[in-house]
């Protein structure tokens, strides 16, 4: 994906492009499957019809100019419907592109028999293996089973910082078109060539293989229903005008009909869904289906990992309590020196707390004790034979009392003190004296509590996942503002979770990146899977994160909103707009006959052909000017449901009422001149 | 105040008064709780011991449904073979002929579905057998089984999941022996003290003021009166229906008829807070129908008060409003307040002549009975409503970003699909049979027909449009009343709105009961802060503008060539 990301709506190459489709797609076979525009066309098609009958020679439908004016805004009609649909292609497909360039036929360093052979990409074959060397393009996705090495993403993510990608483990996952920056690995071909989430998500931006989602499809019947209503009234109107004596010309019918029917929701249905996904792309999501989008925007709880979405990385030191009689400058002192070797990131976090430079100390002869799981603490044994030990306080303590010291109180205190804050204490002990204890605490990401409440307001439930002891978990889940947490968690504890929630009818989602995250992902209505993670973890979920950002998910929850509330509130506006093209058009037709109906004409328009003409050409150039907004997505304000509602009521539904008298009684002064 | 309008307010806040109550004893009824008329018992076991039924065994939508549409075949079968013979039964003292096989079947569908429809003048066309042991009969049970259906639905929502929607059998049972029955006893005999006739003698003689003979038609009518109102069916005894003098004697009795026939619409809508336990998410509705109903009277009484403006050109004096075909026992704002309740809940019995109301009071009980959800019928008032609230739930549920769900059930493409056919069908079955009446008005209207078409509208222009959409809207809704105008004894119009009532009737009772069949069978999903709130007044006012779009979409068309062209020329 190309870094730089552009927000133009219109793209002159892009517009150009769409033009072309828009005049392909007016193919029956292709408008059918729009069946409210396919009914537009055919009234085109009538109005045609008309303008030839005219032509040669039929005088009771009006003017040759009249009507081939209406003809014209019908077939307009459809071209903007075809543009809308076009563009939100073409923006996808441009996307698309982008992704593809990064993989077109790079050579590939085949292994066969032993033996490197170079091949084209579009060569290798599930199962095939091929090496990669600093410098190389990577071929195909695939699973590193040999090596290690940096590589450079910075193609799909758009991240420039390198990352290091290893066999086995849970970031053994390589994708093509990235680089490899150092080192030599051998990587097993994972998929494919076209069957990679690259190539499916191509796919569908392109709409070659867009499946109506399950909403669309409920609101595809609606409108369908809506426009056989329509269907009836102008059908029915002919009798009714018999009735009335009052001829009706084929094109105020037609132009009545197309009016009515939602013919702005149905011109921008499918280019609303396409757009969906295309917001999904943008931000770096590949989603598998755009039904997976749409259940985004239902999701009731997220599962999130504590370490690198909630908190910083890792943890941190932030304070040195040294016990009593303890001086504290030596107290910082034993505690760099213990780390000096401590190449944890908790190791790390101590030297910079205490801000001295490492060349300060003098260490050559010492003697660095590794941490290992029995002893739980790691040290240092300095050729001046002073012992120093950092570890977790028990096991600190019993190397203390077993030289016949004593744990002082005071320390006991602040260990006490700094579990229940929810920092881990690291006890110091120097010749197994007890100095003190270092505090190391979680960092909890700035801005994290907000995006919470926001995802609260939402109504969306948020848990914490944590391998932290319950008070811990309790204490960082309080902190940063989640509704719950699972400690000491088990991979099987995510999986017992999810479907417990979803036995109470919740949708879940979850983000992972082992292996063993994968089963959990498969069950979760919403699983994306980080794209360093494994190729398990990405088969078995139905997004994947290019950014192996775990915040995404709140992104994708209102990207899935944004796309439920612009079919909703276009539909409104759409259906609202009727009544004031009743106002317009029915005045007009009756006026003649039933002079009273003047009173019904509150907009007071020119003539009967200057009303019935604004009002089609309202009807179309209203398409158009909403195809940014089908783009861009309606807002979303998590204020709750009704206060949504109360607010999308005035602006589409009332908006939508008043929108169209104001739009229609321009149009008729300027039609009126000619009309 | 104008006694005239207290006397509606008094009546209005007196249903109300009366409903709660009766509303919180249905739900008990239903819930199989402990009441007051426990010792029905005995008869109900009998009714299920002889029936072959057991009370306790569950139906799901389609059981329940099959269950409907059987007995109602059998209902239609008989009452069509009484009215075809009824001339050589017994129990007719005036010696009136049979029906003609048209006008039967017209009458057969018309009672079974609770429209009440009369292609017939009851004083001649029916014999007291008939009367009493079809169209009474036919009163309560075609009251029991709208109830009936309603109550499958309150089922369906009162559990999380389920696909019990309750025995058909046992509810349409208790309804008449715990509900309709107990009630209309009341009624009918407040009735009889005020002077209907409850008698099996034939017609009576006087000789009048001038010296005329008069034949005074009688018969055991109160009974049938009582059930006619509190089963919102509205088939009068007599020809003019609640405008006869002996049909509804005075103001009482037009007061205790009027709240008669709003009682159980009404106190449906609270047993179904009582019932679900969601008090709030019924009272939402009541406020709703209410403004409805608000939006259609206050117009009417208006209009009506005022009188007609062609008279007061003419320099003639209207100090008591428009009374051309309305009593003088009752005057403008009560009729004008009956002819808008009788339209909105399907009742369809008159005491004032609906042709003779104003073009604008025209309008508004056509509108009543285009939304058929203002209260509405016995049952079917609220499944009609349902519809309207599934059709909110989707698009408003849209527009907060969320799959749209009611009371913790999604609502998907089936559910849709099917509220948008029943939606449909109204605007097909009125506007296409209006069109087929006027297409053969204009083109046959000299056909050679045992009636012909140019003998069918007493006004020309827009009156006579309103009196042919008047007849099909009535005959959709299931409600009965007509414009008078209309001729409509001939096998044109009794075969067109036989066929609309049929459809009218019960695909919009199949419809609701499928689509909570379905949804109840669904997973619950719990409510969260994303969720919209079917309970807040928000989506009470998305229900109402679903139901005002809906309505004047589909029909603005013809409303505007018939009372609102008549009303703005009146005006002009």
């Amino acid at each position: 994906m190309s870094t730089e990301k552009s927000n133009k709506l219109f793209e002159a190459a892009l517009v150009k492009d769409a033009l072309k489709q828009s005049f392909v797609k007016l193919n029956p076979k292709i408008m059918l499957r729009n069946p409210v525009m396919f009914t537009v066309e055919i009234g085109t098609a009538v109005m045609l019809g008309v303008c030839i009958w005219i032509a040669t020679g039929e005088k009771a439908q009006g003017s040759f100019i009249y009507n081939f004016s209406i003809f014209l805004v019908l077939f307009l009609t459809v071209l903007f419907a075809n543009f809308a649909e076009a563009i939100a292609e073409a923006r996808g497909k441009a996307q698309a592109d982008s992704l593809r360039k990064t993989r077109e036929e790079t050579p590939a360093k085949k292994l066969v028999a032993g033996k490197i052979e170079i091949v084209s990409s579009a060569l290798l074959r599930k199962g095939d293996v091929f090496v990669c060397e600093t410098g190389d393009m990577i071929p195909n996705d695939g699973e590193i089973i040999e090596g290690i090495a940096t590589i450079d993403e910075s193609a799909i993510t758009g991240e420039s910082a390198p990352v290091i990608r290893e066999s086995g483990g849970d970031k053994s996952s390589v994708t093509g078109g990235t680089k490899v920056l150092s080192d030599k690995i051998k990587v097993r071909v994972t998929t494919e060539p076209g069957e990679s989430f690259l190539d499916k998500m191509i796919a569908l931006v392109e709409g070659a293989s867009r499946q109506k989602t399950p909403n669309e499809i409920a609101l595809t019947i609606l409108l369908a229903s809506f426009t056989l209503i329509f269907l009836i009234v102008c059908v029915t109107l002919k009798p009714f005008a018999d009735y009335a004596n009052t001829p009706i010309t084929v094109s105020a019918l037609v132009s009545l009909y197309v009016c009515l029917i939602p013919t702005t929701i149905g011109g921008l249905l499918s280019a609303i869904g396409i757009a969906g996904m295309d917001r999904a792309l943008r931000a770096n999501v590949i989603t598998k289906s755009g039904k997976a989008v749409e259940t985004a925007g239902d999701l009731d709880t997220l599962l999130l990992d504590k370490t690198g979405t909630i908190t910083i990385g890792n943890r941190k030191a932030t304070n040195f309590w040294p016990a009593n009689g303890v001086d504290p400058k030596a107290f910082i002192d034993a505690c760099v020196l213990s780390s000096l070797a401590d190449e944890t990131p908790e190791g790390k976090s101590i030297i910079e707390l205490a801000n001295i430079s490492k060349d300060t100390f003098k260490i050559d002869g010492a003697v660095f004790i590794e941490f290992t799981a029995e002893t739980r603490c790691s040290g240092i044994d300095l050729v001046s034979g002073l012992r120093i030990r950092k570890g977790a306080s028990d096991s600190i303590r019993k190397i203390a009392e077993k030289a016949g010291n004593s744990f002082p109180e005071e320390t006991l205190e602040q260990v006490k003190k700094i579990s229940s804050n929810g920092g881990t204490p690291l006890v110091v002990s120097q010749n197994e004296q007890i100095l003190g204890v270092v505090e190391l605490q979680d960092i909890i990401k700035p801005g994290i509590q907000e995006r919470f409440e926001r995802l609260r307001k939402m109504g969306v439930k948020t848990v914490m996942v944590t391998g932290d002891n319950p008070l811990t978990a309790k204490f960082i889940a309080e902190k940063a503002g989640v509704d719950d947490f699972i400690a000491e968690a088990k991979p099987e504890d995510k999986m017992n979770y999810i479907k417990l929630e979803q036995q109470g009818g919740k949708l879940v989602a979850m983000m992972g990146d082992g292996t063993n995250d994968a089963p959990a992902l498969a069950q979760a209505d919403v699983g994306v899977a980080m794209n360093s993670g494994t190729q398990a973890a990405k088969e078995a979920g139905n997004m994947v994160d290019l950014d192996n950002d775990p915040t995404k998910l709140i992104e994708i929850v209102e990207i899935g909103k944004q796309l439920l509330m612009t079919r909703g509130t276009l539909t409104t506006f759409s259906i609202a707009n009727d009544v004031a093209k009743y106002f317009a058009i029915v005045p007009a037709l009756f006026i003649v006959s039933i002079p009273g109906l003047q009173a019904l004409n509150i907009m007071y328009l020119k003539s009967a052909e200057s009303a019935i003409l604004s009002a089609v050409i309202f009807n179309a150039i209203i398409i158009p000017i909403l195809i940014p907004l089908a783009l861009r997505g309606v807002a979303y304000k998590p204020i709750g449901a009704s206060a949504l509602l109360r607010r999308n009521l005035l602006i589409y539904g009332i908006g939508g009422v008043i929108a169209p008298f104001v739009g229609i009684k321009l149009l008729d002064m300027i039609v009126g001149l000619w009309f | 105040m104008n006694s005239e309008l207290l006397g509606v307010i008094v009546t209005f806040l007196l249903t109300v008064l009366l409903a709660y109550p009766l509303g919180g004893y249905i739900a008990k009824v239903y819930c199989g709780e402990r009441t007051i008329l426990d010792f029905m018992k005995p008869v109900e076991r009998l009714i299920f011991r002889i029936s072959g039924i057991n009370p306790a065994e569950g139906m799901n939508w389609k059981q329940f449904l099959k269950a409907m549409l059987t007995i109602n075949m059998l209902w239609f079968v008989y009452a069509f073979f009484m009215f075809l013979l009824q001339g050589h039964l017994p129990l007719n003292p005036d010696a009136n002929p049979d029906m003609t096989p048209d006008l039967s079947f017209n009458s057969a569908i018309s009672f079974i579905t609770n429209t009440n429809w009369q292609n017939y003048s009851g004083e001649t066309g029916v014999t007291y057998l008939t009367q009493l042991f079809v169209i009474t009969f036919l009163q309560f049970v075609s009251a029991a089984t709208g109830i009936a259906c309603l109550v499958a639905m309150f089922n369906g929502l009162k559990h999380k999941t389920t696909e019990n929607l309750g025995n058909f059998w046992q509810i349409l049972t208790v309804t008449v022996t715990r509900i309709l029955l107990p009630i209309s006893i009341v009624i009918a005999v407040l009735l009889a003290f005020n002077g209907t006739p409850a008698s099996y003698d034939g017609k009576d003689t006087y000789i009048g003021l001038q010296g005329d003979t008069v034949q005074v038609s009688r018969g055991p009518a109160a009974g049938m009166i009582a059930i006619k109102h509190l089963g919102t069916n509205g088939g009068g005894w007599y020809n003019a229906n609640s405008a006869h003098p002996l049909e509804n004697p005075n103001y009482f009795t037009n007061m205790m008829e009027v709240i008669a026939q709003v009682l159980i619409p009404m106190s449906l809508l609270f047993a179904l807070g009582f019932y679900i336990k969601r008090r709030k998410f019924a009272n939402v509705i009541f406020g709703i129908m209410t403004l409805g109903m608000l939006c259609l009277v206050i117009p009417t009484i208006i209009t009506e008060i005022h009188g007609n403006p062609e008279i007061t050109r003419m320099g003639i004096s209207q100090a008591t409003g428009a009374m051309e075909g309305k009593e003088v026992r009752f005057g403008p704002a009560a009729s004008g307040y009956w002819s808008i309740v009788t339209t909105i809940i399907s009742t369809g019995s008159v005491n004032s002549m609906h042709d003779s109301s104003m073009a604008l009071s025209g309008l508004m009980q056509l509108l009543g009975m285009l939304v058929n959800g203002f209260y509405g019928g016995c049952g079917v008032g609220f499944l009609n409503y349902f519809i309207y609230i599934i059709i909110a739930v989707f698009i408003s549920g849209l527009m907060v970003g969320r799959t749209p769900e009611f009371m913790g059930h999604k609502v998907e493409a089936r559910e849709v699909k099917i509220a948008a056919l029943v939606t449909l069908l109204s605007a097909f079955i009125i506007k296409g049979g209006l069109a087929i009446a006027c297409y053969t008005l204009l083109h046959y209207s000299n056909a050679d027909w045992a009636f012909k078409p140019s003998g069918w509208l007493n006004n020309a222009g827009f009156h006579g449009f309103s009196e042919m959409m008047y007849a099909v809207t009535s005959a959709n809704a299931n409600n009965g009343s007509a414009f008078a105008g209309l001729t409509g004894n001939n096998i044109f119009w009794n075969v067109l709105l036989g066929v609309a009532i049929i459809l009218g009737r019960y695909l919009p009772i199949i419809g609701p009961i499928a689509i909570i069949g379905l949804m109840a069978k669904k997973k619950y999903v719990p409510d969260s802060a994303g969720t919209l709130k079917v309970d807040s007044i928000t989506f009470g006012a998305m229900t109402f503008g679903v139901i005002l779009i809906i309505t004047a979409l589909s029909y603005f068309p013809p409303l505007v060539l018939g009372p609102i062209a008549e009303y703005l020329s009146m005006h002009h």
